[in-house]
């Protein structure tokens, strides 16, 4: 019990103690070496930029957020209905898995000005170029998790006259739980990165601009604080979506898989 | 007992693979209602093969299958090398899951898992997970979940291989006292000699790959078993009976060309002590 206690306290003190050296190294180089805020900012003065211009960065924080978590569904489903379509057949997924691949491989830096070309609705432009991130992991990794149940079960299951849908429903499916929870826990930082990225291409302003669109703004105009205050945000929300896919992983899986169980003390 | 009716014959089955391996070669052999048919053999003389076509998971390349009552649905509980569980399932779930996939009614399927959860010893585990429980207890989730069906027949696959020796002695008491209180078939496959005498009334032993009967022998012994037998002179005896004619087995094809099991299901090595009865 009391060493479960300790490995708590350290997995939280031992970063934070590591978080809070880097950023007072940073504070105390800027400071000393006197780094005007328009080439570095330091810690404190991008903390204060944050809640002084939280009126401008919250709306598009949303903005950014809603494409994410739509691109992130859309990939999450898509992703799972696809895999077990491609799993029906080997016909199916050799005619079509190399083009997930290509779509996967090809730059999304690449496609973007494209995709904001052809669709022009900006935020379905950036909810497909953020999709087509983030639906590969899903798609590859629920692939490999429905095609990799325990082949004496699947026996099993034969032995007892399981139908198709029931060697899916009853094996297969929760076979690959861990694996599509793995392939989430990818996309929903892919999702992030493929937003943002998109936004930068699209370079949209207005009411309707996202965290990417402040940092472009605020480069322009060399209000380079603020840069890094929207670079905060986006980070933090990454960190935020990794940690809810973390916890809903934990919740699906603790009671029997080996990835969430906890280390025998 | 002697009189009793074949559960299935197998008549010169043969399993070639693929590659061209062949895994059994005319191999004929019965199993009678009630008694408990140990399979005993090198690795890979084809063993798993053999449960593997009578379950039905495989088709003979040559020769053939026969149940008999001919027909109907066969009721079949196999046991694997592992425990082969359903980790995200509850033990109550995954003894239930044949009865599940045989789509029979909660009621009834929750009266018959309850009885083989009480068959095994598992009272007390039934909402916990198999990650929960040790090795022998896995097994008896296993060997739980094969006889919920009430099944004809009992194919058991070296179930015991992996666990450690006071675990086993106990489990092989168990089963041994389960088969006999269900009036269980077993046909039970196993790489050691101590374990074919101390579980079967009939020992069969089958030659190196590809497997064929290289002797047939009744065991006498208490039914069920118990301790005391591990130690009685009969039990050494029968030992020391089949570790010769494995070892005469293991020689290779001149034992075979000797006692050329032909297409009609007879034993090629009857043994001394064929014919006595299973005590």
């Amino acid at each position: 019990m009391a060493s479960g206690a300790v490995r708590r306290r350290d997995r939280v003190l031992a970063p934070a103690l590591v978080g809070l050296a880097a950023l007072a190294a940073w504070e105390a180089v800027v400071r000393m070496e006197g780094i005007p805020p328009y080439i570095l900012p330091g810690p404190i003065l991008v903390a204060r930029t944050v809640f002084a211009d939280w009126g401008t960065l919250f709306p598009s924080l949303l903005v950014t957020l809603a494409i994410t978590g739509a691109a992130f569904l859309v990939a999450a489903v898509l992703g799972l209905v696809l895999a077990v379509v491609f799993t029906q057949s080997t016909f199916i997924e050799r005619s079509f898995f190399p083009y997930a691949v290509i779509l996967q491989v090809t730059p999304i830096v690449a496609i973007a000005p494209l995709v904001i070309l052809w669709v022009k609705w900006i935020p379905l432009a950036l909810l497909i170029c953020a999709w087509l991130v983030a639906f590969f992991p899903v798609l590859s990794n629920t692939v490999l998790g429905l095609t990799s149940s325990d082949k004496n079960l699947v026996d099993l299951f034969r032995l007892y006259g399981a139908t198709r849908w029931q060697a899916f429903r009853y094996l297969r499916l929760p076979s690959a739980l861990p694996y599509f929870l793995g392939g989430l826990k990818i996309s929903g930082g892919l999702a992030l990165v493929g937003a943002v990225v998109a936004e930068f291409v699209a370079g949209t302003g207005g009411a309707q601009s996202g965290l990417a669109f402040r940092i472009l703004e605020a480069g322009y105009t060399l209000q380079i604080p603020r840069m890094f205050a929207a670079l905060f945000l986006i980070s933090a929300a990454g960190v935020l979506i990794f940690a809810l896919l973390t916890g809903l992983s934990r919740l699906l899986l603790r009671r029997w898989h080996e990835s969430e169980l906890e280390p025998a003390d | 007992m002697t009189a009793g009716a074949p559960v299935l014959t197998l008549r010169g089955a043969s399993r070639v693979y693929p590659s061209g391996t062949r895994a059994l070669d005319r191999l004929s052999l019965s199993v009678v209602a009630g008694e408990f048919l140990t399979l005993l053999g090198p690795s890979g003389c084809g063993k798993t093969t053999l449960l593997r076509l009578i379950a039905g998971l495989a088709e003979p390349s040559d020769g053939s299958v026969e149940w008999s009552p001919d027909g109907g649905a066969r009721r079949l509980g196999f046991v694997f090398q592992e425990p082969t569980l359903m980790p995200w399932s509850r033990v109550e779930d995954n003894i239930r899951l044949p009865l599940m996939l045989a789509a029979v009614s909660p009621a009834e399927s929750a009266g018959r898992v309850g009885e083989a959860i009480a068959h095994v010893g598992l009272e007390g585990f039934e909402r916990a997970y198999p990650r929960e429980l040790s090795g022998g207890m896995k097994m008896r989730v296993s060997i739980a979940r094969a006889l919920v069906t009430d099944p004809q027949i009992l194919l058991m696959d070296e179930p015991f291989a992996a666990l450690d020796e006071i675990t086993r002695f106990k489990l092989e008491n168990d089963l041994s006292s389960l088969a006999q209180r269900r009036r269980l078939t077993v046909l039970f496959v196993t790489h050691s000699v101590f374990e074919s005498v101390y579980l079967g009334s009939r020992v069969v032993v089958l030659s190196p790959r590809p497997g064929r009967v290289a002797a047939d022998l009744r065991v006498d012994g208490p039914a069920p078993r118990g301790e005391a037998f591990r130690t009685s002179a009969a039990y050494l005896d029968a030992c020391r009976q089949v570790s010769a004619l494995l070892a005469l087995a293991m020689e290779g094809p001149l034992t075979l060309s000797l006692s050329p099991s032909g297409g009609e299901g007879t034993t090629p090595t009857p043994s001394p002590s064929e014919g006595r009865g299973q005590g």
